[in-house]
């Protein structure tokens, strides 16, 4: 379908998907600019100023936390730091999946039939307990949170792939490409993969707040990013030590991971509407 | 029928034999093993238990060894609780996470099921648009922050209920626990029932019961209902997935002594025969469900049928 096409629609989408549209822009503008501009930074101890609550005159907004840290700082540099994973993990299971879903979906076939039972077979597995075994087992390595999540975030994406490429291997540029005796692969990366990459971004963006609830998940359980270095589910998890005291250490951080979550699912939802407009009428 | 059935039983013993031999290795290449954070033994002594718990062999001998445990049942020895077995442990927290995760996915399907059919009949309605606005922002609040905002309001600030396991009235405990992870299920049942219903009232045979005079209650009930919840009944498995996993936080944050509990300590614990256990026994518990789930689907939809 023609990008123009999509473009439109998108625009004429609810108001829903705009604003979600503006949070996400606006929630990410801020977490790169708030760590370079305030003050104050996010791992230094404050003592005198424990629990401070939230107030608008003065510099700490959000308030401190346990330690005098001031929260402000600290959401948004675990919020840059939650995106950062969401999207570099949602890139690696775009990678993976895209290459696995066009190769099953083109070859056709034997391999096809294999290669997706292959991924119906990992449907099935309890994901998560092995990531939290990986976690624990390998001592809360960074990068391995990167391969965890996109291990979990592969299987819809090559489910799609296949989809779609099915449907372009039919096309004439494909075949013209065979017939003048493009390797197979080759045809793969170079003519079938580039035409996916609409509905691909599409599904990123739905990809993507599945991996920051991992993400958080992970974090929550103290499994993820370490301290003093800090994520949006590992300040929901000290908020919730702290929430008798102190419960804006809680409810910030709460709510602002509920409306990016909420933001990117109705972007992505939004998006998909736009390439399918059949769904929209359900 | 049969031979659906038989396909998708053989097709589930590889899946789990996958998640045996991934766990086994993941915790084998673990860096430190389970008893270096003790104080220094001397050699001899820590070759007695590395022998003791058969540490000294090869890797394919030990995997041989677990995997003929665990064809008897026998998860092998906690390395943390020394008394106990991991099959002990496992069975000491077993029924209260079944009751959990049982209320919490009977609470979605009810929840979830109405609210669906209620949307679908008042499909682009301002009540239609309500109800899936709620089910959105259910589906993207997680569990952990559910759950905790839930401890915040209902048992911190109003003080009706319970905040954790130890305090209150033993038939009221449980209700926050079983909110909180049923919530997101609730809205994805509430999702797949609405978008299964519209698409079930603007089929043919409705439209047939609808000219010989039926009305909209009984179409809904007696024709509209069993095709609308076929992707229910496929979601099921994901569901109960969902379940097991969000168990592990509801379970830490509530101190429910649960499956969960033991599994997070067992993982700060590095008791490593009791996280392979638990993630060995879960996935076991999952693929089972899952196979039922299909089978089920398979009886109720013969389309599928055909492999």
């Amino acid at each position: 379908m023609n990008t123009a096409v999509v473009a439109g629609r998108f625009h004429n989408g609810g108001t829903a998907v705009k604003v979600s549209a503006g949070i996400v822009l606006f929630v990410a503008a801020m977490a790169l600019a708030v760590p370079l501009l305030s003050p104050h930074d996010y791992f230094s101890v404050n003592l005198d100023q424990r629990f401070q609550p939230p107030t608008l005159q003065g510099a700490r907004l959000f308030g401190t936390d346990d330690l005098g840290r001031d929260l402000f700082v600290r959401t948004f540099s675990g919020t840059r730091v939650t995106l950062l994973v969401a999207i570099v993990a949602s890139f690696v299971s775009l990678v993976f999946g895209v290459a696995y879903g066009a190769i099953a979906g083109y070859a056709g076939g034997k391999i096809d039939a294999v290669m997706m039972r292959m991924v119906d077979a990992l449907y099935a597995l309890p994901f998560m307990f092995l990531v939290i075994l990986l976690m624990v087992a390998f001592e809360r390595n960074f990068l391995l949170i990167f391969v965890a999540i996109g291990a979990i975030n592969w299987l819809d994406m090559a489910r799609i792939v296949r989809g779609q490429t099915l449907s372009l291997k039919q096309r004439e540029f494909v075949d013209a490409a065979r017939l003048i005796g493009v390797p197979p692969l080759v045809v793969v990366f170079r003519h079938v993969v580039p035409n996916l990459l609409g509905v691909v971004a599409v599904y990123v963006t739905l990809t993507i707040p599945q991996a920051i609830l991992v993400e958080s998940f992970l974090s929550f359980l103290g499994l993820g990013v370490q301290e003093p270095r800090t994520s949006l589910g590992a300040l929901v998890n000290d908020g919730v030590v702290q929430m008798e005291r102190a419960p804006w250490l809680l409810l910030i951080p709460a709510t602002l991971l509920a409306s990016i979550l909420l933001s990117f699912n109705f972007l992505g939802d939004g998006l998909r509407d736009a390439l399918d407009p059949r769904r929209r009428q359900r | 029928m049969l031979r659906f059935a038989l396909l998708r039983i053989l097709s589930a013993i590889p899946t789990l034999l996958l998640v045996i031999v991934l766990a086994f290795l993941m915790v084998h290449a673990a860096p430190g093993g389970p008893f270096d954070d003790e104080r220094v033994l001397p050699p001899e002594n820590a070759r007695n238990i590395a022998a003791a718990y058969h540490l000294d062999e090869s890797l394919p001998r030990q995997f041989g060894r677990y995997l003929s445990g665990l064809i008897r049942g026998d998860l092998g020895p906690s390395y943390h609780y020394r008394d106990h077995s991991v099959a002990e442990l496992i069975g000491a927290a077993l029924p209260l996470s079944l009751r959990l995760g049982l209320l919490s996915i009977t609470l979605a399907l009810l929840v979830g099921i109405a609210a669906g059919v209620f949307a679908a009949v008042n499909n682009n309605t301002a009540t239609d648009r309500l109800v899936t606005g709620l089910a959105m922002i259910g589906i993207s609040i997680p569990v952990f922050v559910v759950a905790p905002l839930l401890v915040l309001v209902f048992a911190v600030q109003l003080g009706w209920l319970p905040a954790s396991w130890s305090g209150g009235d033993a038939g009221w405990r449980l209700l926050l626990p079983v909110v909180a992870l049923a919530l997101p299920q609730i809205a994805y049942v509430t999702r797949l029932t609405r978008t299964g219903m519209i698409d079930a009232l603007s089929s043919d045979f409705v439209r047939t019961a609808r000219a010989q005079g039926l009305g909209l209650l009984s179409i809904v009930r007696f024709h509209a209902l069993k095709p609308a919840l076929l992707p229910v009944v496929s979601y099921l498995g994901p569901a109960i997935a969902a379940v097991v996993t969000g168990a592990v936080i509801v379970e830490t944050i509530f101190g429910i002594p649960g499956l969960g509990q033991l599994f997070v300590r067992g993982a700060l614990n590095r008791d490593y025969t009791l996280v392979l256990g638990i993630v060995v026994f879960c996935a076991a518990v999952i693929i089972l469900l899952n196979l039922l789930v299909d089978l089920l689907y398979g009886f109720l939809d013969p389309r599928i049928r055909q492999p």
